[in-house]
């Protein structure tokens, strides 16, 4: 039978019986973001012209943001780089929803970073409140509880007028979201930059916790399993890059003219996530689950191709059985619909009823849509008719891979060539005190609480640090000693002036992160946030920062366990600055003797880890002071970050540090006053011994080093370690007092700095 | 045998963990109750926690406020039950008609999250481990945490020793007269904005100050039995 529309009397569904007798229907594919040898292959594939139903799937499915077509080649470096040994505790690794870590004693962690950044800056609150959602039902989608957020934002110049309404929004749809799910906030970033003035960086970095046993993969196996869509209903909101799809030229079906169109960035209901996940965790324990799948992008298109692609058979949907929030959506809109909080699961038929019970109690609304079949294809139906028959592998895998053209741009030696050699260094204390205070003040090194007092950090009590800590630190559960550390970091400055350099030493920064929580890193997770791949300069920093990261994790033995890719982030022209966010999982074996940030008590050694030189090409220093963007980023030696954070895990095990805090941007100048300020205590330091001058020796940013308080009866202890192991290490003072008094400069009172740290961003956000 | 403490949890309450680990800190039983139960389960006392009970729709509180759980416990508080409403709770218990005034979005609009410090001011069944005029410091974590009352209602709580616990600093979220917990007139219900039940282990808090506020309904129940 097919489908009258009423009004008209005309057919309103485009069958495939009927793509089958219409091979001259012209169909929207360009619109739809598909080039015309891709439409032909889709052609190929399946023998005769899509269905409007099927040309949505593949559309969206085919789309760089699902495909990663322009991605694909230079990501499989990752696997390529992966050893057997660094496998060794991954439970599941890329191409998963996230990877998941054994951590020991019946304990998993699976965590991943995953980019909003378009839909923020159409929509700040809504836009990032949703990428915290759907990086929350990935987790999920593990059979994990989600247990922490972190996000690392970018925008413009904290004056620019549009930062007003970007960050304002953003940091208020993070909070919105996650403070209402109740995941603590354990921090991240927020870097300010005038390439992100038109394109923000929203990255949602989310952390779950499971039993070994209740680890779920996303699959339909099983010939009979009923496929089930739980959660939220289905709507015309976030059909998104597709939002053709809601015009009245895209086939025949719909009300016709006048036909509202919702908005392409989605809206979030925190609290419908919130009921899910309490819904799901007693779905798993109560092993009512064979597989399941998030809802997130390309909604049931995604999840029931990307399901039935990884399972053994074939599967049935059936629309009309999708609970749906709008009248008269077509199938194409169903199946691209993005609407937020929608899970979907693989049931055995004898648990359909305990499976429907447990949504019942949690008031989530469930229906059976479909089931495993033995055949090959995905099947789907509305009104009867079949209106999608396809391989799901050609759909959710087989999609096109591009190598695009990529060339180091010839600008590339000018840049480097920008040193700064000819920039006028501060001399006297006074002048090293004034610019010490110049940079703790501005904008990009300024206290970042306006930001994170907008953060829950403390719900579910299990978070034993959080920012202005260098790592999150949670307790995994109550019953357990153990814990983990998490850091989220990206010096895109240094990536911008030599990409491969930039982004080892983003991985360097996160390690050395964790590391100063004493916990152990193990994991990594990307999100690599990038301009146009079809501009070869771009192509060529995202190709040298996935194989300058890949090696950089095998050297370090750690893997990369998911992630996630965000192209065309540029302003006409304007790319970003190439931004490959790293973040680094660290496992604490007892969260009592991580070490706490900061100074430690009065009368506590001050040590400083690690060698300092001359590096103030791409520093905080340049850009705050000198506007000076130029040269060559620090020096990144993995070797001796991994020895620096063995030291960190050694001494935290053995109770030698009562304070912690690396150095990164600002040098150990910008670490000194966050330890005094974060403390509210001061310290009398020297400068490290050596040739360099005062500002070098204050400003650089040279990496693997670290700022330690020792008390004193471990200052032995922590010499013998340190000379054992080969770590350079010097002690440069003594905790204590009301300033910050640094040999050579002039005295800073700490409740000046503690003022001046957090005036800047209030300032101007609350003006 | 130990005290049993009910612990109620709403779709989208988020601290009851929390609650329900100070309580079992305290050294007292904690008992799960569900927003639809309507039977008690011979509880002593009860929590009502924080969060975003059913996402907060129509006004902070108000739908949880009438629930099926909350006749039983609006019932046993009228007979005497110690009830502590926590945040969202104390919400709920305003909206129950328990406790006088509202809570309101905060004056600068937005979510605060950050530890305070408490003017302990009242010797009420969850106070009474405190002298009168202790500080404490536990953490704050609200967008609508402004409480709010008229005038004649302020000085009658002032001066019936209901103000609990007062902002030891100007409150940052523009509650009137800087107050931060009240309670009813026979000391048995207090809400406060907040958060005892997170500082009750160094560990994970700003200290174990909120902890007293467990133990004190403890001391109370014991005595009492």
């Amino acid at each position: 039978m097919t489908v009258q529309d009423q009004a008209t009397g005309t057919p309103s569904l485009d069958t495939v019986a009927n793509a089958a007798a219409t091979p001259e229907h012209e169909q929207p594919y360009a619109a739809l973001g598909l080039r015309d040898e891709e439409y032909a292959r889709i052609r190929e594939i399946l023998g005769r012209r899509p269905t409007d139903a099927e040309l949505a799937m593949y559309s969206v499915m085919w789309s760089e943001h699902c495909s990663y077509k322009s991605s694909k080649v230079h990501l499989r470096r990752f696997g390529e780089t992966t050893t057997e040994e660094m496998r060794r505790h991954l439970l599941a690794g890329i191409g998963e929803n996230a990877g998941v870590v054994d951590v020991g004693d019946g304990w998993a962690v699976t965590f991943k970073i995953e980019s909003h950044n378009h839909p923020s800056y159409v929509e700040p609150h809504q836009g990032a409140a949703t990428g915290v959602g759907g990086i929350v039902r990935d987790i999920m989608a593990m059979g994990a509880r989600p247990v922490a957020v972190m996000d690392g934002l970018r925008v413009g110049p904290l004056d620019a007028p549009d930062t007003a309404r970007v960050l304002p929004g953003v940091v208020s749809g993070v909070g919105f979201y996650g403070n209402c799910l109740g995941l603590p906030n354990l921090g991240g970033e927020v870097v300010f930059d005038p390439t992100y003035a038109g394109n923000p960086l929203v990255n949602a970095l989310c952390v779950g916790v499971l039993r070994t046993e209740d680890l779920h993969l996303a699959f339909a196996s099983g010939v009979g399993n009923k496929i089930v869509l739980f959660g939220a209903r289905t709507g015309l909101d976030g059909i998104g890059g597709v939002s053709v799809l809601a015009s009245e030229t895209f086939g025949e079906g719909g009300e016709g003219a006048g036909r509202k169109k919702l908005p392409s960035v989605q809206v979030g209901d925190p609290f419908a996530e919130k009921v899910l996940i309490e819904c799901c965790l007693e779905l798993y324990h109560a092993g009512l689950v064979v597989g399941i799948q998030d809802l997130g992008g390309a909604g049931l298109s995604c999840a029931t191709s990307e399901l039935a692609s990884a399972g053994d058979g074939g599967m049935e949907i059936d629309l009309d059985q999708v609970h749906l929030r709008a009248e008269g959506m077509t199938p194409a809109e169903i199946l691209s619909s993005e609407s937020q909080e929608r899970m979907c699961a693989v049931v055995t038929p004898e648990n359909v009823d305990a499976f429907m019970a447990v949504c019942e109690r949690w008031d989530v609304t469930a229906r059976v849509i479909g089931e495993v079949t033995d055949g090959e294809n995905l099947r789907i139906h509305a009104g009867g008719e079949v209106v999608v028959d396809v391989p799901p592998r050609t759909v959710a895998h087989d999609g096109p891979v591009y190598s695009r053209p990529y060339a180091r741009p010839a600008s590339q030696d000018e840049l480097q060539a920008l040193t700064t050699t000819g920039l006028a260094r501060p001399v006297g204390p006074a002048e090293l005190a004034e610019q010490i205070v110049t940079l703790a003040s501005s904008p990009q090194l300024a206290s970042r609480a306006w930001v994170t007092e907008q953060y829950d950090r403390y719900v579910r009590g299990n978070t034993t640090a959080a920012t202005p800590a260098d790592a999150g630190v949670l307790r995994l559960d109550e019953s357990s000693d153990r814990g983990i550390a998490l850091a989220i970091d990206c010096n895109a400055r240094f990536c911008l002036l030599d990409p491969r350099e930039g982004a080892r030493l983003a991985l360097a920064e996160a390690v050395r992160n964790v590391a100063a929580s004493g916990a152990r890193p193990v994991a990594v997770s990307d999100c690599l946030n990038f301009g146009s791949p079809e501009d070869p300069a771009v192509m060529w920093q995202f190709a040298e920062a996935v194989d300058g990261l890949a090696l950089a994790c095998a050297e370090l033995g750690i893997p990369v366990t998911g992630g996630n890719v965000s192209f065309y982030n540029q302003t006409a022209t304007t790319a970003i600055l190439p931004t490959p966010v790293v973040g680094v999982l660290g496992l604490v074996d007892d969260v009592h003797r991580a070490v706490r940030h900061g100074f430690g008590a009065p009368g506590d050694a001050v040590w400083l880890l690690g060698e300092t030189a001359d590096e103030l090409d791409g520093s905080a220093w340049a850009g705050v002071v000198h506007d000076h963007l130029g040269g060559r980023p620090p020096r990144c030696d993995l070797a001796a970050e991994a020895r620096l954070a063995g030291v960190m895990a050694e001494g935290a095990a053995r109770g030698l540090f009562s304070g912690a805090h690396d150095l990164s941007d600002g040098g150990l100048a910008q670490t000194l006053v966050e330890c005094a300020v974060d403390s509210r205590i001061g310290a009398a330091v020297t400068l490290p011994p050596g040739e360099l001058d005062p500002a070098a020796a204050l400003f650089s940013e040279s990496a693997a080093r670290m700022l330690v308080s020792v008390p004193a009866a471990a200052e032995a202890d922590l010499a013998r370690l340190c000379v054992e192991v080969g770590q350079p290490a010097a002690r440069l003072g003594e905790v204590g007092g009301d300033t910050l008094a640094i040999d050579g400069v002039a005295p800073l009172d700490v409740a000046e700095l503690v003022i001046a740290h957090a005036a800047t961003l209030p300032s101007v956000l609350d003006a | 045998m130990s005290a049993r403490i009910g612990v109620i949890t709403f779709p989208g309450t988020l601290d009851d963990v929390d609650a329900a680990r100070a309580v079992r800190y305290a050294g007292a039983e904690a008992v799960s109750l569900w927003h639809r139960d309507t039977d008690l389960q011979g509880v002593d006392a009860v929590v009502v926690p924080g969060g975003f009970s059913y996402g907060d729709y129509l006004r902070a509180g108000a739908i949880a406020a009438r629930s099926p759980v909350m006749g039983p416990v609006v019932d046993a508080a009228r007979r005497g039950m110690p009830v502590l409403g926590i945040c969202n709770g104390f919400q709920i218990l305003c909206e129950a008609g328990l406790l006088p005034g509202a809570l309101v979005r905060n004056t600068g609009l937005r979510f605060i999250c950050r530890e305070i410090r408490l003017r302990v001011e009242a010797d009420t069944a969850w106070t009474s481990g405190f002298e009168v005029g202790t500080a404490i410091t536990v953490p704050l974590k609200s967008g609508e945490g402004r409480f709010v009352a008229d005038g004649e209602t302020l000085d009658r709580l002032e001066g019936e020793g209901r103000v609990v616990f007062r902002y030891a600093e100007p409150a940052p979220n523009g509650a009137l007269r800087d107050i931060a917990g009240i309670s009813s007139a026979d000391g048995r219900v207090v809400g406060l904005m907040p958060h005892p039940e997170h500082a009750i282990d160094p560990l994970t808090g700003p200290g174990a100050d909120g902890l007293g506020l467990f133990t004190s309904v403890l001391g109370r129940l014991t005595a009492a039995a």
